[in-house]
């Protein structure tokens, strides 16, 4: 019965493809059409093959017994995450260098619509931020939740798998959107209207996984890091549908327009997307530290009184420090005070935040020297404590004065990006291989170490050379003479930049190498690495 | 501390978790950016800002498709080397017919906020086929695709019509008269010309890329070219309320 409606149900949107594909408007659109016809179809004959080996099994008789999860918890989905989010992020690393060496070469943008920085710029955004974050978090809220709450996730693994493959076909649709032209122009918030539509189902789907996981805990307390990971689930819901309002064109189109303009689409915008920095990169990776860093420490939290403060203090104030992103623009001077004043007291949680992660590893510092897992959650949490105050100072209206437009900037964001988003959910994926695989631990450690360094070595390189780039530009566009004229024109103060982008895409190049050294890592790790003893399905002898 | 003493209440109750994290990250948006929809003085009242022809918003619809915002702001701050630079400061009525806004965030190139008139039609059509040939140091991509490609204007009334739903004031006739407007803003010597220059005052009207069919490139200098030129700073004068 229930394949029946499945098929129909599958059969209605193969239909629905092929008219969508015929009466397309735009490429994106078409291509898109045709990704869902064959997806749609492929689903379809898979479903079909299936009705046949239904019969076999006698009406009202035993199920067959699903594959017993040794740790009694629903870890498939799981351990899809971890494999998507290790190939994400090489993925998207290698999008971001690529562009950076475009920056240093224009000859690289091959002169094709398809691969002009323009397109390609949002591609290594979504790709790092939503695909290789956004598959982090989603598997580590899950991972996290069911072991905090001791009760396997809400509507069991298809739900949970619903929220898997939904989320990666939506970065599919995004990524070969923005290639093929089809984005809304609004940083972070590219994907268009259609795209938008789908997100938002998966999302309330993976809230409904998370928050009923959460509501049928065998724990009285909900742990610190699911407050954590639950504000982040919610928040972003709440941004996503505000700042994504639009009216298509068409509905056979890519093409729509946003519902605000000017001046409050710019301020909706950039409350979207300073929290999209906020909680997304922010909110969601303490809730990754406030379980991981005690884990791995064997350490509980530092302070829970400061846990308590930190979380409302952060989720409180970061909500209004998006019109720093707006300084001396056509935006009221009243918002822009509100948003420079919050994002300095914006500071004081952040530390907080950062104290309690350092201070947990109170009585276990020496697992600094001999657990790269433990400095690579470590370093994290210090360049959290760096962006975090480097922020609030950009937020100041006299620095962003220099600084907006420059790429201290860019600086700015890749040193948190980079250095906490990165290391912390290397550190988790470190953590969770060997675990989900049954191993007794990772195939090599000094391979950690190598990543370790290179991806330090490379964010060094990456925000200096960028804090210098940046303040160079800046001063450059102020600069006077004497006679009281502009001494640089705008060409002058590009071409002085291009040693800074050649340091600032050799240091991304050693981020990505330390990427890929730890895909093998932990590709070995599943292939050879050494099962645990006890393991419970390990195959008795006969 | 007796506050926190009492957190565990919240920490037992996920739907108190839950609506407090609501109620809790709602504030900052409300105050912010419910007031900029009715406080009067968000968007000075300035003479000459109107929608963009038809032309123009295939153009404009050319940038946003490139992703050109995030090389180039539109929006020129009020300090002293900006002001020089670009010309006078952007006011918030400058972009009010703008879904979406593309002031941008970083200026890898200039700020094109008032880029329109700066440079002749053929500098830019030179500029797009190879930014190097005019700009040596320039490290913008070549978009020599544009002046290849024809403009696909055939849906242009639904672009306008899609605009007007979000609150920008095209007329039913404007709507109607979209596809004609574009192969007349092109065509200076034709009848439909004056026309188009009643309803869309100070368009530029002219072939902008120099070919016989209408291109991409056509589209895309006619909005480059209105660019931060509607409002007539001779005559403005700057409020204080803001």
């Amino acid at each position: 019965m229930t394949s029946t409606l499945k098929l129909i149900v599958l059969a209605v949107i193969a239909l629905c493809s092929i008219v969508a594909v015929s009466f397309a408007r735009d490429l994106a659109y078409q291509v898109h059409a045709i990704i869902i016809l064959l997806l749609s179809s492929g689903a379809f004959l898979y479903v079909l093959r299936g009705v046949g080996e239904e019969r076999l099994v006698p009406a009202g008789g035993p199920a067959p017994p699903a594959a017993a999860e040794p740790s009694g918890y629903i870890d498939d989905v799981i351990r899809a995450g971890v494999i998507a989010t290790a190939v994400w992020g090489v993925v998207g690393f290698l999008a971001g260098v690529y562009i950076a060496f475009q920056l240093a070469f224009p000859a690289l943008n091959l002169d094709l619509p398809w691969t002009t920085f323009g397109r390609l710029r949002p591609l290594h955004t979504s790709a790092v931020v939503f695909a290789f974050g956004g598959n982090a978090l989603i598997c580590t809220s899950f991972y996290v939740v069911q072991r905090t709450c001791a009760a396997r996730l809400f509507g069991g693994p298809n739900l949970a798998w619903f929220v898997f493959w939904g989320y990666q076909l939506f970065i599919v649709l995004a990524a070969t959107g923005y290639v093929l032209g089809g984005t809304q122009s609004r940083e972070y918030a590219e994907p268009v209207w259609y795209i938008d539509i789908w997100l938002t189902i998966v999302w309330v789907a993976y809230l409904v996984v998370f928050l009923g996981t959460i509501m049928k805990r065998r724990e009285p307390h909900i742990y610190v890091a699911n407050w954590f990971y639950l504000a982040f689930i919610v928040t972003i819901a709440m941004l996503h549908v505000v700042n994504n309002l639009a009216v298509p064109v068409s509905i056979f189109g890519s093409k729509d327009y946003s519902l605000f303009a000017g001046v409050q689409d710019a301020l909706t915008q950039w409350w979207y997307g300073h929290n999209a920095v906020g909680f997304f990169l922010t909110a969601g990776f303490l809730g990754m530290m406030y379980y991981f860093v005690p884990k791995q420490a064997d350490r509980p939290v530092y302070s829970y009184k400061l846990s308590i403060v930190h979380f409302w203090s952060l989720i409180f104030l970061y909500i209004w420090a998006g019109p720093h992103h707006l300084h001396y623009t056509a935006l009221p001077d009243w918002a822009q005070t509100l948003g420079m004043v919050f994002s300095i007291m914006l500071w004081m949680p952040s530390w907080g935040g950062m104290i309690n992660g350092l201070m947990t590893l109170s009585g276990a510092w020496d697992k600094l020297r001999t657990d790269p897992i433990m400095r690579m959650l470590v370093i994290a949490i210090g360049f959290y404590g760096m962006s975090t105050f480097e922020g609030p100072m950009m937020s100041i209206k006299a620095v962003n004065s220099l600084s907006h437009y420059t790429d201290w900037t860019i600086g700015h964001v890749h040193s948190g990006a980079l250095g906490w988003v990165g290391m912390i959910t290397f550190g988790a994926l470190y953590f969770l291989t060997p675990k989900l695989w049954g191993r007794t631990g990772l195939y090599s450690d000094a391979a950690v170490n190598w990543h370790f360094w290179l991806a330090t070595i490379g964010i060094v390189l990456y925000a200096a050379s960028m804090w210098v780039a940046g303040v160079t530009q800046g001063l450059m566009w102020r600069e006077y003479d004497d006679q009281g004229f502009l001494v640089n024109s705008f060409a002058d103060t590009v071409a002085v930049l291009h040693p800074y982008y050649l340091i600032r895409a050799f240091g991304g190049v050693l981020y990505l190498v330390g990427g890929m050294i730890m895909v093998w890592n932990l590709w070995m790790t599943i292939r050879v690495g050494e099962r645990k003893a006890t393991a419970p399905d390990a195959v008795p002898a006969e | 501390m007796g506050l926190l003493d009492r957190h565990g209440a919240v920490e037992r109750n996920a739907t108190v978790l839950l609506v407090g994290t609501l109620v809790v990250v709602s504030v900052g948006g409300l105050v912010e950016i419910a007031p900029l929809f009715y406080l009067q003085n968000t968007i000075e009242k300035v003479e000459g800002v109107r929608p963009y022809s038809p032309l123009e918003l295939a153009g404009r619809d050319i940038y946003v498709r490139e992703g050109c915002y995030l090389c180039h702001s539109q929006m020129v701050r009020p300090m002293r080397d900006e002001v020089e630079r670009y010309g006078h400061f952007s006011l918030a009525a400058e972009s009010m017919y703008d879904h979406p806004f593309q002031w941008g965030s970083k200026r890898t190139g200039p700020d094109l906020a008032r880029v329109g008139g700066r440079y002749s039609d053929q500098w830019h059509a030179d500029h797009m086929w190879n930014p190097r040939d005019l700009v040596p140091e320039s490290i913008m991509p070549a978009y020599p695709h544009l002046i290849e490609t024809a403009l696909d204007f055939e849906h242009i009334s639904d672009h306008l019509q899609a605009n007007a739903y979000v609150g920008v004031p095209y007329s039913e006739e404007m709507i109607a008269e979209a596809k004609a407007d574009v192969v007349a803003q092109v065509s200076p010597d034709s009848d439909r010309a004056e026309l188009l220059a009643e309803r869309y005052p100070k368009a530029n009207i002219r072939n902008f890329d120099g070919r016989a069919e209408i291109t991409e490139l056509d589209a895309l200098i006619a909005y480059l070219q209105v660019l931060g030129t509607m409002v007539d700073f001779s005559t403005y004068e700057v409020e204080e309320s803001r």
